[in-house]
Parts: structure tokens; sequence; C-alpha cells
């Protein structure tokens, strides 16, 4: 029988594949007294053998498929495992205490782990921390007889069903033989959906018991459009589903051949598409999907991908880079963006009880102003070879603006006094995403050059709802009346001043959210890249009079986030 | 026992891929050879050693072997050093 799992639907697209179960093991062992250590030591010896003759094959296999630099770190883990100091200190351990191997290696690499934890001022010590334990994991494995999955070793297409995705689990996969995913927990805007949609494979996350119903091996479909997932399916399924999935390929052919045109509507008014980037590198995947912009270049990449602050030159490398690939359209870099749910481990900020609210984005750059000056400078200097724009993360008040333009000011005069060529045309602009700054956009948009909203943080502030925890996931409702208000709000006050506004959220490529942004005066739509010729395709359909009717009446006539799509179903049939 | 002393140039010390680099270069080696920094000695052939140690810039370090080729030990160990940056 087939069963069927529904989740949020993360990346379109249809795939379908043998399972992959991406799921650890139960590791969890008993302390047991031995009485002959020499045989004890014999075992351990044994895991420590099966473990690096494994760790060999991952690595040739991760250097042949995914480069030198992702297998390095099964080279360090070898390196590890050859170390006679830990393992010695384990053989030591069985001696002394008679106790079974898996109780004296966890006891050696825990007092390692600790060690190397407790390096505080050394961010490169401390991630030796997770070498240690996954080196840790493997042996113990093979003490145990369970196997670990090895990402790394797969070899033929797979659907992978794991409880969740982290950016080290995903270094791990050939994207080649990975057609889909699905996970058990994420929402829209976690990093495994984000990535799928930069990766362009179907995914589902959050369908809350994928790991437990699905078995390796099984045959799996992923409908990534719907949120459905169907693990067995019978043939006449299967059928159904090539199908749909023959459609949407040429659906995407169809919506290629949008890649050099305009994004204009019915009517004739033209608007912006441009793509969200976390990296330089992701400048290559906006240009093959049409982009007109880069409207937010996720900036804290550069640091959270680093092991320390990363330099004026390192910085000013990847916006050069980011400029020059958009080749004279504009990128819209947004300063450090830490704090929140990001973290730095070179950077510790204090523990608090509501993150969101508390130290992060602006707020770190205007208190630790060294951090945000090099990055100014290193952002002043990219200018001179694109077309540049810079926008500052949480700002609340009037006076942090002028605080952070100051800032910026002083950098710039710097750099001109020493004659640094310095692009004269720089946007400097602000993210909307907190409601009391929403609410005087109009004082703001005198000083602002643009608006760009982050819908995720407006809306989870508006509706004092964490977007992360599942119980309350109900009130992220991006067409409620109350959020179009304060949106129209932040554009109608930025035309008053001659200024535009963008959107970078996750809602600007939102097929019900871009006829109601369109009739609101939108000027630029900022999205996955994936998503601009699927809405660049909708834009030609729409008609900015009609929309601009529908947008008014969703604003002062619904009550609902119900009735706003009702009415936008309506207006866009 | 043969023994050298190293001023740590490296802006980051002795950390990540030098490190393992010190490392095999000492292992291949019948020797015991020791890094010494700050009172504290380590095993070289020790990686979690090595690193336990966390030996930054303008360190002065001192690399002792003892064993039949103590020699060449601590000539292949002034020599990884010098290539990878670690001390002149």
């Amino acid at each position: 029988m087939t069963e069927k799992l529904k989740g949020i639907a993360a990346s379109d697209g249809i795939a379908s594949a043998k399972a992959y179960m991406l799921v650890q093991p139960d590791l969890s062992f008993s302390e047991t007294a031995i009485d002959d250590p020499e045989a004890e030591i014999k075992r351990l010896g044994k895991a420590v053998d099966e473990a690096k003759a494994e760790l060999k094959i991952i690595k040739e296999k991760a250097k042949a498929n995914l480069g030198a630099d992702e297998a390095e770190v099964f080279e360090a883990h070898l390196t590890i495992l050859s170390d006679p100091e830990l393992i010695g200190n384990i053989e030591k351990k069985i001696k002394a205490d008679k106790t079974n191997a898996e109780k004296a290696l966890k006891d050696v690499t825990d007092t390692f782990i600790a060690m190397f934890e407790g390096m505080t001022d050394n961010a490169y010590m401390q991630e030796r921390a997770g070498d240690v334990r996954d080196v840790t994991k493997r042996v113990m494995s093979h003490l145990l007889g369970v196997t670990l999955p090895n990402p790394a070793l797969i070899d033929e297409e797979v659907v992978i069903v794991a409880h969740d995705l982290t950016p080290s689990d995903t270094a791990q996969l050939d994207r080649k033989f990975v057609k889909g995913f699905i996970t058990d927990i994420g929402g829209r805007t976690s990093h495994s959906a984000i990535m799928s949609r930069t990766l362009e494979i179907p995914a589902i996350v959050g369908s809350g018991n994928a790991t437990t119903t699905i078995k390796e091996g099984q045959e799996v479909v992923i409908d990534g459009s719907a949120g459905i997932a169907l693990v067995d399916p019978s043939a006449a399924e299967l059928k159904e589903y090539k199908e749909k999935a023959a459609a949407f390929a040429r659906q995407k052919a169809e919506w290629k051949q949008l890649k050099d045109a305009k994004s204009v509507s019915a009517d004739g008014k033209q608007f912006i598409l441009g793509a969200n980037i976390g990296t330089p590198k992701d400048v290559e995947g906006a240009n093959d999907n049409g982009a007109e912009a880069v409207g937010l270049f996720r900036s804290e990449f550069l640091y959270m991908d680093a092991s320390e602050l990363p330099s004026e030159d390192d910085q000013f490398k990847a916006y050069k880079q980011a400029v020059e690939g958009m080749n004279g359209k504009q990128v819209v870099v947004r300063t450090m963006d830490i704090g929140g749910d990001k973290k730095l481990p070179y950077l510790p900020l204090p523990e608090e009880m509501n993150p969101f609210l508390g130290y992060r984005a602006i707020r770190i750059s205007l208190n630790k102003q060294d951090i945000f000056r090099t990055q100014l400078r290193a952002l002043l200097r990219a200018s001179h070879y694109g077309r540049l724009a810079i926008m500052f993360p949480m700002i609340a008040t009037v006076k942090e603006f002028k605080a952070a333009k100051a800032i910026y000011e002083e950098e710039k005069a710097k750099l001109v006094a020493a004659k640094t060529p310095v692009a004269d045309d720089i946007e400097v602009g602000m993210m909307m995403e907190i409601p009391a700054a929403a609410m005087i956009a109009d004082k703001l948009a005198k000083y602002s050059d643009f608006f760009s909203i982050g819908t995720n943080d407006l809306i989870q502030y508006s509706m004092a709802a964490d977007r992360g925890n599942e119980r309350v996931s109900y009130l992220y409702q991006p067409y409620n009346p109350s959020i179009l208000r304060l949106i129209k709000n932040i554009i109608d006050s930025s035309h008053a001043e001659g200024k535009w506004t963008g959107m970078c959220g996750e809602m600007a490529g939102d097929q019900i959210a871009v006829p109601l942004l369109a009739g609101l005066g939108l000027d630029e739509f900022s999205m996955s890249a994936t998503s601009i010729l699927k809405t660049r395709s909708l834009m030609k359909k729409l008609d900015t009079t009609k929309m601009s009717e529908l947008a008014q009446k969703a604003v002062t006539d619904c009550e609902t986030t119900e009735e706003v799509v009702e009415l936008v179903k309506k207006y866009t049939k | 026992m043969e023994k050298k002393e190293f001023h740590i140039i490296a802006e980051t010390g002795i950390h990540a891929r030098p490190a393992t680099l010190l490392v095999q270069a000492a292992s291949k080696y019948n020797s015991d050879v020791t890094l010494s920094y700050n009172g504290k000695s380590v095993n070289l052939k020790s990686i979690m050693g090595v690193m336990s140690l966390g030996v930054g810039q303008n360190a002065d370090v001192t690399i002792a072997a003892d064993g039949a080729d103590e020699a060449d030990a601590v000539a292949a160990i002034a020599d990884t050093m010098k290539k990878e940056g670690l001390a002149e």
C-alpha cells in the first residue's frame, strides 16, 4: 500500500528514487567490567582499523566527487585516528579500569573534546572538538557493529530522508545523485529549504515523521510543489507522477525562454526581478535565471564560512567578484546580520533570553565599530567595479540609521582622501523588518535612499510569533491585512520622497503575494534565483490597474488572510 | 638526543594544515620526538598533543628527538617548518 506523507513544499519539482536514510544509528552502550584487557584492546584495535579503512574509501570518493577541500576533513579524521596519544590513552584506560572499549573510548575522547571546547579564544581549536566527536562516533559504530550513514559514498540516484539537513551534511552530498529530499522538521525558510531551491532539487520539509515512516531503499516520490511524498507508490501512481514531472520540465523550459526578457506587466509597467545570494558564487545561478539585480547579498555568509573575522581584503574580493559578475546590474549588499539564530564561533555573544529581540545585526555593528568599519571600507572599495548598494539590517529608529550612515560617510571620506577609487553614486538604504520602522517610514524615507522589506522578520515581529516555533506557525500570515497595511505604508512613504522599495523575503516570489505587491506599487522583487522566471511569467499576465484595485480592497475591506487569498484568486482568474 | 629551537613567525601559529604536516614528518622516524613550549612537552607524533599546546605567533619552541635516527628527524622537521612558513 502506498503511504502518503504531507509536509511543507520547500522546492518545486517532482522526483522519484530509492530512499537513503540519513539517520544517525543508536550509539548508546552499557559499561561492563572485563577480565581480559588484552582481548579488549585487540577489539578496540580492530574497530580503529575498520574505521580507518572506511575513512580512506570515503576520502577517495569525496575527493573524486566533491573536490579536495571537502575531502580534507576526512584526512583530518584519519590523522586523529593515528594519534598515538589518543589510542594509547584509551588502551591505558582499558587496562587500568578493566572496563570495556566503548566506555574507555568515550571517557578519553570526552576529555579531549572538553579541552578543545575550552579554548574559547581560538575558534579553530573549538571546531576540532567536532572532529574528535565524529571520529569517536565512527569507532563506536564499529565497536557496536552498527553502520553510520556515509552520504559521501552514495553512488546511485536517491531521495534523502533525514530529520534535518545541516550545512555539514549537505557538503558531503554529491548533487548528481541526490534527486530530492524530505525532512522531519524545518520550514520554508530553514537552511535545508533554501539550499534545495539553490540546488534546484524538489524538496519537502517539516513532514513530521519521514524518518520513522520511510525505510531504507523504498521507492519514494517527492512532489516538491505540493509538499506531498508517496512511499512505495503503485505503478499507476508512478506513471501519474512521471507525467507530472514531464509537464513540470516543459513548464520550466517555457519559463527559460523569458531569461533575457524584461519583467513587464500586461499593461506595460516595468518591474525589477532580482535574486537573493549568499556568496559571489551564487551570481552564476542569478544570471542563469535572468536576474535583473541582486536585491539581497547576505554578507553574513562571508563571516559564517570563515574561522575568524574576514579581513577587509577578503571581503573586498568577494564584493568585487559579485558586482563584476552582475555586469553593471545593481547588487544590494546587506551589512553583517549576525545574532538571532546566526552565530559566529569566533565572536562570542552573550547568551540572551530572546536572541531575535536582542543584540543582533546593526545593533552589533554600531557597538563593535571596528568590524563595521572594516566591512564598509571593503564595500566602498568594491563599489568602483560595478553598481553596488548598501543596506543596514534591523534599523528601528531614525537615530540608528543616521548613526550608521555617519560611520559610512566617515569611511568614505577617508578613502577618498587617500585617493582610493570609490563610486560616487552608491545608494545607501535600509531593511524594513521592524514594525516600529515601518510606522515611521515617512521619516526614514528622508534619509534612506531605498527600503528593502524583509518579510520573514517583519511578519514574525508584527505577529509576535517565532517563525521557528511550529506551535505558532499558523501566525506566519504574509497576506494578513495587517502585514499588507505595513507594506503599503512603507512603499507609499518611499514614493512620496522619490525613493524606491524592494522586497527581499520569501514573499517576493510567492504567487499569491506578487499580484498584491504589484498592486501596492512595489518596485523590486528579490527572491531565490529559481523563482524569478516563474514570477516573470506571472507578471506578464497581470494588469496593474486591476491589481491596484485588488490591493486597495485587500487593505481596506478584508478582515482575514483567507479573505485576501480568495480575493487574489478572483482577480487573477 | 638532538635538539633545535624555533621562533614561530606564522601569523596563525602552529595549527591546521602545518600541524598535521609536522606530525606526519615526525611519524616517519623511530625516535621519540617531543615539542616543548611554555614549560610543557608533548609527543610530536600526536596531532591532539600538538594542537593542545596552542602555539601562537612569536612563540619559541624546542623540538627534541631521541633515538637512532634523531638527527634525521630533527632535520626533516626543520625542513617542514621552513617550507610551511612556520619558522625561518
